[in-house]
Order: C-alpha cells, then sequence, then structure tokens
C-alpha cells in the first residue's frame, strides 16, 4: 500500500508543467470567463481615470472630480449625532453588549422581526404614511444589487426577457443578467417627451420579444429614474399597470430612490398605484435599499417586497445566499424605530438636496447647459446634446473623455445607461462637499467659456457650437474614439485606496 | 404556478427534508429550563456557543470596535459608504492571518486572492457558478451537510452526485468509492467538474486522513478536476496537530508547481470557529486567478457588511487575544463532546470516533426495528416526539446506511446537554415498553437535586 502511494505521488510530480490561460479558463465556467459582468465596458473608464489621479483639494487640487458616484453623503451629521447618543444600538459598546450572543447567532432568513418592523415603518414614511408596509412580505437581500437578482431568480427562467425603460442603470445588465441567464429588451424613451414610458414603446418592445420568439416575463422601472431624476407619474404607473396586467406578466419597481425626492410633483409608489387601479396583485413587486436614502451602501441593506405569497417563500430561501448581517440589522432596527429620528432625517435630506440640486443645476444654467426637469435622485440628466460635433454616439465618446482629461470631471455617458439619443450625462452632486462641487461648477464654466471665446460666440446659442467643436483641446480625433473602446487591460472601478475613496459599481 | 420560474416551485431548495422538518417542530415546542422544560431540545443546529464569553469580555476592553475609531474620531462615514468588493483590507489581512493560526501556521495565504462573502452558502454556491456549467457535477463523499443540496444546487442548476462511503471503515474516502462516483456520472451523462469535501467533515466530525488525500488528490489530478475543500470547522478541531488543509497536503506532496494548484479551492466562514453565523462571514481562497477576479465580482450579489468587518478586523487584529480564543475553544468543544460520547456509550450508544466539529455522528442502528430507511424515520419520529430531542437523521445527510444520526452538542447549556442525554439514556432504557413519559419527568426532578457533571 505505502509503495502504491509513493508512486501515485512521483507520477503526480512528473506531470506537464501548467496549461496557459486559455485551457484553465476553460476549467471556469461561462459565466465566470465570460463579460457579462459588464465591467470591462467603457463606462469604467471614466473611474479608471479618476482613480488614478483623484482630486483632493490639498494633496491633489487638479485632480479628477468624481461626479459619476450615485451617493447620498449630505446628512451623514445626523446620523452620528443619533449613534452618539444611542450607543445601545451597537453590540460592541459596554451599553449594547448584551445583545451581542443573541445577535451574533441569529441567522434566521426570516430576518430579525424588529428590522422588519423598522424597515417597514419606515418604508411607509417615506411615502407620507399614504400607504404601509406588512414587514411579513419584507424579504432580505444583499443589498439592492442581491435584491434585483434575487427577484429576477423568482421570477424568470434563462432565457426569459424583461422589458426596461431606457436609460437604465448600467449594472442592471449584470444584476438581472449574469448569473440569471435572461435577457433585457429595452424599452425605448425619448428627450421628445422628457423620456417618458409610453404605452406605445411597451407594446412595441413587447412585439419585437414575441417576433424573436423570447418570453417575456415582466417589466422591470425605476421610480425614482435612475439616471434621469424624475418620479414616474400617476398616469404612466396606471398604464403600467394596465399593460402588465392585461399579459399577466410581472411588474418589477425598484424605489432605492424613493427619500431621495427634493421637490414636486410628490412621489407616488407603486404601494399606492395598487389600491385605486385593479390587478393581479400577486404580479408586484418592489425592490428596496437603505443604500441612497440613508448613505449606507456599505452596510448591505437590501429588500425585497413582494404582494406574492410564493415569492415571499421562495424569495426568503434565496435569502440565505446574501442576508444582511445580524449586527446590522439590530443596529438599523434601533435607528429606523426612532420615529422622532426618522421624521427629522427625511426632511432635513430632502432640504438639502434640494439645495444642491439648486446650486448645481443653477450652476450649471449661468453657462447655458440645461438639465432635464427632475425632482429626485441624486444626480442630474445633464443634456450635452450643443456641444456634441455630430450627433452620433462617437461624438458622445469624445466629449466625454475630453471633459475626463482636460475638464478633469467624471461623469458618466447616456450610452452606458442604453440611452438612444447621444449627448446626456448623468452628473452626480450628492456625493462630494460645497466646495468641491463649486469646484466643478467652475471647471465646467472655465470649459464653456473657453469653447465660446475661441468661437466667438455666446453661450446661449446652442446650434453654434456644434461647427465650433473641432476643440482646441486637441482631444476628439477618430483614433482615440477607437482606442476607449478597447477594454482597459486592468479595468476595475475599486482600487486599494482608503475606505472614503473607493467606489463601487452601484453608482 | 408558471409564473414563477421553475426554481421558485421546483423543491430543490431542500427545505422539505427532514433536517429542516425537525427544526420547525422545534420551533412550535421549543425547551426552555424554566418556561418550558418538557420541550423540544434543539440538536439539530450546528452551532457553537460555548465560547461568547471570551468575546463579550473583548468587546468590554475593547470599545474601538465601535464605528468611533480610535480617539473618539468617527469613521462611521467611511464604513457606511464603504462597499468595494475587494473588501477592507486590515479585515482580510487579518483574517488570512487567523485561518493560519488555526492551520498551525503551516499554510500562509495572500489577502489577494481572498474574495469576502455573505457566509459560506453565498461562497459555495459562487463556487458553482465559477466552476460548473448548469447540468455539470461535482462529486461529494456522503454522508453530507443537508444545507449543500440548496447551496450548491438549487439555482445554479449544477448536480451532485455522491461518492459512497461506509461505516465498515469508518466513513473514509477510498479510490473505489471515487471510481465507482465518477463512472455513475458518465452513466448519467454528466460531466464531472470536481470533488467537493468537507474537512473537518460535517456530520462525520472528523478530519481528513493522509489516505484519503492521496486518493481525492490524485484522482482531481488524473480527470483533471476540481477539489473544491469547505473548511468551514477548522477551528473546531480538539487538537490543532490533527487538521491537515487541502492546501498544506497539496505542497506535502510538492504539487504546486502542477496544473493542479489551480484547481484547488478553500472555502471557509467564521460562523462555526467564532460562533458568528449571524455576521454572514464566508471566504473562498484559491490560487486561480481567474477565479478570484470572478468570485470578487460574484461577491456583489453578497457583501460582508463593513460595519461587521470592522468589527472583526480589530477583533482578529488582537492576536493575544485569538490565540486564546483558539486554545480554549478547542477544550470547551473537546470536553463537551467527551460528555456526549461518554454519556451515550455508557447506555450502549456507540459515535463514530470524531476530533473535530460541534457534533457526533452517532449510531444508533441497534434501536432500529429494521435495517431500512422507513425505520429510521420511525426512530427519528420517536425521538423527535417521544425523546423530545432534534437530531437529524443520517438519510438527510445522504448516509447510505440507516440508523446514523447527527446531534449537536455545543449549542446549548451543560445542563441542557445532561438533560438530553438523560433523556435519550431512558429512552434506550424503556426502549418504547411505555415507561418512557414517567422516566423522563423523573429524570428531570433528580437532575435539579444531583450535581451537575460536568
Amino acid at each position: 500500500m505505502a509503495i502504491t502511494i509513493v508512486t501515485e505521488i512521483t507520477n503526480l510530480r512528473r506531470r506537464i508543467p501548467p496549461r496557459g490561460i486559455e485551457q484553465m479558463e476553460q476549467l471556469l465556467s461561462k459565466i465566470a470567463t465570460n463579460e457579462q459582468h459588464g465591467e470591462n465596458s467603457s463606462y469604467f473608464h471614466g473611474w479608471k481615470a479618476y482613480d488614478n489621479d483623484p482630486y483632493h483639494p490639498n494633496q491633489n487640487p487638479n485632480g479628477v472630480i468624481q461626479l459619476g458616484l450615485a451617493e447620498n453623503q449630505l446628512s451623514f451629521d445626523l446620523v452620528e449625532e443619533w449613534i452618539t447618543k444611542h450607543p445601545s444600538a451597537s453590540i460592541c459598546t459596554s451599553e449594547g453588549v448584551q445583545m451581542f450572543r443573541d445577535i451574533a447567532i441569529f441567522q434566521d432568513y426570516h430576518g430579525l422581526p424588529q428590522f422588519r418592523n423598522a424597515v417597514a415603518r419606515f418604508m411607509g414614511k417615506v411615502r407620507g404614511g399614504r400607504v404601509s408596509f406588512d414587514p411579513a412580505r419584507i424579504v432580505l437581500a444583499g443589498g439592492a444589487t442581491g435584491a434585483s437578482e434575487l427577484i429576477t431568480f423568482c421570477l424568470a427562467d434563462p432565457g426569459d426577457a424583461f422589458l426596461v425603460p431606457t436609460p437604465y442603470y448600467p449594472a442592471f445588465d449584470r444584476d438581472l443578467k449574469w448569473r440569471t441567464g435572461i435577457q433585457l429588451i429595452p424599452v425605448i424613451c425619448e428627450s421628445s417627451n422628457n423620456f417618458k414610458i409610453t404605452k406605445e414603446a411597451l407594446e412595441e418592445a413587447f412585439e419585437n420579444a414575441q417576433k424573436s420568439s423570447i418570453k417575456v416575463k415582466g417589466v422591470i422601472i425605476a421610480n425614482p429614474s435612475n439616471p434621469l431624476g424624475t418620479t414616474v407619474e400617476r398616469e404612466t404607473q396606471i398604464t403600467l399597470v394596465n399593460f402588465i396586467n392585461e399579459k399577466q406578466i410581472h411588474l418589477v419597481c425598484d424605489e432605492i430612490y424613493s427619500a431621495t425626492i427634493f421637490s414636486r410633483p410628490n412621489f407616488i409608489s407603486i404601494a399606492e398605484i395598487i389600491e385605486e387601479v385593479d390587478c393581479n396583485r400577486d404580479l408586484i413587486h418592489i425592490i428596496y435599499s437603505l443604500s441612497k436614502d440613508m448613505g449606507f451602501p456599505g452596510f448591505r441593506v437590501g429588500i425585497v417586497y413582494s404582494y406574492n405569497d410564493a415569492v415571499v417563500n421562495c424569495g426568503r430561501k434565496m435569502s440565505s445566499f446574501g442576508l444582511v448581517s445580524s449586527q446590522t440589522q439590530h443596529f438599523l432596527a434601533s435607528m429606523l424605530s426612532d420615529d422622532e429620528f426618522v421624521d427629522d432625517f427625511l426632511k432635513t435630506s430632502s432640504m438639502r438636496l434640494a439645495k444642491r440640486h439648486q446650486t448645481f443645476t443653477s450652476g450649471l444654467e449661468e453657462v447655458g447647459i440645461k438639465c432635464l426637469n427632475s425632482n429626485a435622485g441624486l444626480f442630474c440628466w445633464m443634456d450635452l446634446r450643443p456641444l456634441l460635433k455630430e450627433p452620433t454616439f462617437e461624438a458622445e465618446m469624445v466629449l466625454w473623455r475630453l471633459i475626463i482629461h482636460k475638464v478633469k470631471l467624471n461623469v458618466s455617458p447616456g450610452f452606458s445607461f442604453h440611452c438612444v439619443e447621444p449627448g446626456w450625462f448623468r452628473v452626480c452632486f450628492a456625493n462630494m462637499d460645497d466646495e468641491t462641487l463649486e469646484i466643478a461648477l467652475k471647471r465646467i464654466r472655465i470649459f464653456i467659456q473657453a469653447t465660446d471665446k475661441k468661437s466667438d460666440v455666446p453661450a446661449k446659442k446652442s446650434k453654434q457650437w456644434q461647427k465650433n467643436l473641432r476643440l482646441s483641446f486637441s482631444g476628439g480625433s477618430r483614433c482615440e474614439y477607437e482606442e476607449s473602446l478597447k477594454s482597459p487591460s486592468v479595468m476595475s472601478p475599486h482600487s486599494p485606496m482608503s475606505p472614503a475613496q473607493l467606489v463601487q459599481t452601484r453608482t | 404556478m408558471e409564473m414563477l420560474s421553475k426554481k421558485a416551485t421546483c423543491k430543490s431548495h431542500g427545505q422539505d427534508s427532514s433536517y429542516f422538518l425537525g427544526w420547525q417542530e422545534y420551533e412550535k415546542n421549543p425547551f426552555n429550563e424554566d418556561t418550558n422544560p418538557l420541550g423540544i431540545i434543539q440538536m439539530g443546529l450546528a452551532e457553537n456557543q460555548l465560547s461568547f464569553d471570551l468575546l463579550e469580555s473583548w468587546l468590554a476592553r475593547n470599545p474601538d470596535a465601535t464605528m468611533f475609531g480610535s480617539n473618539g474620531g468617527s469613521i462611521f462615514k467611511e464604513l457606511a459608504l464603504f462597499q468595494d468588493y475587494h473588501g477592507l483590507q486590515t479585515f482580510k489581512t487579518e483574517l488570512v492571518e487567523f485561518m493560519a493560526e488555526i492551520r498551525r501556521n503551516k499554510v500562509r495565504f495572500d489577502p489577494q486572492k481572498l474574495v469576502l462573502t455573505a457566509g459560506a452558502t453565498s461562497a459555495n454556491e459562487t463556487l458553482m457558478f465559477c466552476l460548473a456549467e448548469p447540468g455539470e457535477a461535482f462529486l461529494i463523499p456522503t454522508p453530507y451537510y443537508p444545507g449543500f443540496d440548496r447551496d450548491l444546487k438549487w439555482r445554479t442548476g449544477v448536480k451532485i452526485v455522491p461518492i459512497h462511503c461506509s461505516s465498515l471503515n469508518g466513513f473514509r474516502i477510498t479510490k473505489a468509492a471515487l471510481d465507482e462516483a465518477y463512472d455513475e456520472a458518465l452513466k448519467l451523462n454528466l460531466r464531472v467538474k470536481g470533488v467537493f469535501i468537507t474537512n473537518p467533515s460535517n456530520p462525520l466530525g472528523t478530519t481528513m486522513n493522509q489516505d484519503e488525500f492521496n486518493h481525492v488528490i490524485s484522482f482531481a489530478v488524473s480527470k483533471n478536476i476540481h477539489i473544491v475543500s469547505d473548511e468551514i470547522y477548522a477551528g473546531t478541531v480538539f487538537d490543532s496537530s490533527k487538521f491537515t488543509s487541502i492546501i498544506e497536503a497539496v505542497m506535502d506532496r510538492n504539487l504546486e508547481k502542477t496544473d493542479i494548484w489551480s484547481r484547488i479551492h478553500v472555502v471557509s466562514s467564521l460562523s462555526k470557529d467564532l460562533g458568528l453565523p449571524g455576521f454572514r462571514i464566508g471566504m473562498i481562497y484559491s490560487n486561480n486567478e481567474t477565479l478570484i477576479a470572478a468570485a470578487t465580482k460574484m461577491s456583489s450579489f453578497g457583501l460582508v457588511s463593513s460595519q461587521t468587518q470592522y468589527l472583526l478586523s480589530k477583533l482578529l487584529g488582537d492576536k493575544k487575544f485569538t490565540r486564546h480564543y483558539i486554545q480554549e475553544n478547542q477544550r470547551r468543544l473537546k470536553k463537551r463532546q467527551q460528555v456526549l460520547v461518554s454519556g451515550l456509550q455508557s447506555y450502549g450508544i456507540p459515535c463514530l470516533k470524531s476530533n473535530a466539529g460541534l457534533f457526533c455522528w452517532v449510531d444508533m442502528r441497534n434501536l432500529l426495528s429494521s435495517n431500512a430507511f422507513e425505520a429510521e424515520m420511525e426512530l427519528w419520529k420517536k425521538i423527535l416526539y417521544e425523546v423530545g430531542l432534534n437530531i437529524s437523521p443520517g438519510s438527510s445527510c445522504h448516509c447510505t446506511e440507516p440508523g446514523w444520526f447527527r446531534v449537536c452538542f455545543a449549542n446549548m447549556s451543560q445542563e441542557t446537554l445532561n438533560l438530553s442525554i438523560h433523556r435519550l439514556q431512558a429512552f434506550v432504557t424503556s426502549n418504547g415498553d411505555g415507561n418512557y413519559q414517567n422516566q423522563k419527568l423523573s429524570t428531570r426532578i433528580s437532575r435539579r437535586n444531583s450535581l451537575v457533571v460536568s
């Protein structure tokens, strides 16, 4: 026996050396080696530029300012104050440690009852108390990323499709499709009607799917919209509900930005619509998270709220793959149950977002740049069509690279959101302090004014710009455009930097 | 309901198995020393509740573990915003050192080759997504953890083909069993992508020996397949010198410069070693860079809360504490195991000789009315409803021989363990002659009057 084993080992050592990378990749699954995670798209080129040269007021004042990150950093002071006054919310403090054991062993995928209750209550408050949520329908997931994937696994089989209005959040391509194997079919929305979702567009997308023998399982919308920053109107939501009800397909509403409303019209949740409109409630599902409303992306709180019992049951079991840390559940249960804190937070956060939005849009307006009229979100949908050499995505790419490398701002180009019209850019305004925002605006002003000087044309005559956009910043060649389409070799939006500067693809 | 996906409507989540049904019965009638002394004692839950006092006293001495950093400076904002799927570097650095410590520093780990996931549940599923296509298979020695049916198969579409292990040789993996499993997969037209081992084993509580490593490694080399080693119980080995990680085993055979090195993947978690299942801290470790890159991206679907990463980076950074914890925890586990083993032994119920884990693999074949799984179910139900113990039947762990049960010993107090042993002893003694209920009652009374057996 011993001799046989020795022989076995000796034979193993005589094996040929390690194989090439290609062969190694064959050892992995298609999912592991395809590009469907989307991280090699040129969308992340701007992030890379930021990572390589990040703005810092003292250390790197000429660096790239990050305007591509949809984070809400405006109201941490309120949270920190609350934490100081409520040490028992943490199981690490002497006031809270008696809960340590119970919390540390709690891994029930139903979630801590007090946490679910607190989240249900919070969601109701965000909707002005106009609807209430049943804690028993709350399913936990690993951030909205996990929640989006989870609901897709519950509703669709590989090859099935969801309709999604454009422009949409880029990471839907990863979250909804990558491991689930489903397809996304765009519902085209256009600037001519402010990118509203129309019945015609829905029908057209549905028919296209049918012609290709693709089974449509549902529609997914974001309300408020990322990247538009607009809430979906009542009429549009009624159209949507009637559409899905007629076709008996699902409606998934990502309401992750529901507490970022800062001006009228008010937010109307799908939860309210279904109180008014008759429909099969088994088809209605909400995705939620605390990443945007509270500014807690690091805590990975994702929620699926479904009106369908079977989905809740199945989804709950799937929660096991991405439960929220019990430490975090306990902490947030305490915070979100504090009515006084929550009311004050929601009000103050909204005011601060309104102010930021106002500062930013008026700053852009001064130099003739318009944004889509918006009332929510952490970003503006900026109209730079007048700055394009020609109304093409090539021109958009050229402009984008210019903005990144010369103006030193990381903004997100419309093509990455699957916008059908070139020239739109998403610009975030809530992930930096006032001074940094001011500097960003200043850079934009200088850029626009320099352009005007060159052309001798007043800023407001936007049509003239098209002629003058062989910009003196000589970044606009065809070669550069082609270069930018190649996947950069080590493309990741992440880098070993200090926590405050790290970025993720949930933007 | 065809409105939902096949995954939503099938039974692949495995939660209708007896493993989970026992839990449900427990939930309906849970034992409580004061309020429900005749309730069901949970012995189906592999949790480590023996060393919380050590963690709690550490916390009391280390207020920095809150999110307020040192000197009162708050890092709350940074943590709240931190969602980088590469994980908090300080946490990963401390984590790999902790993992090495558990392995007597025979293996050193590189934090860049570690992927953090929401628990080992997520780690195992992620690995399957990365290593196999739907319909491909992994070979797994039986008996195995019932949750694998869900974690490895449900959403991934991967198949499990069992490697049958037998009590005749202590359920050790043999070459013949590996070959037989592989042939079975071929018959079923399944492409085998790897072998999935759990070391230390759940439910056996044993660590893999050198023969088993030889068989598994040479098998994986010859078939050009992966080895996934779930080492979640590595810190529960009573004597560290008896545990060998798959990485050490491969290095001992001087295979680091060969193909197999990039096909070895380790899964672990802090749920068992530190007893923190609620915190959802899992990990994948591999030398395969492509795999690490893919798994890192996939971890987006289940990241570890930054708040939790921070707390653990502080805890694990205290090396004096971790060394003491590992040693003391192992000592307590060993003692508990001995209480259960000797308690059962004294009434003629043997356990598989084990040196790790939070459970014993108990041989109740003598108590079966016949050598059949129906008889095992019958016995299980009696033990659940009449004796009032939720233990896990071997069939739920895919054991091929009826009569084996997994019994946990680390998720209750010493007194509760003693009571459960007495209940079982009473059951064995009466063995269905109807005196059992009276004996259960008198055992409770006499327990109060006697000294606690330590």
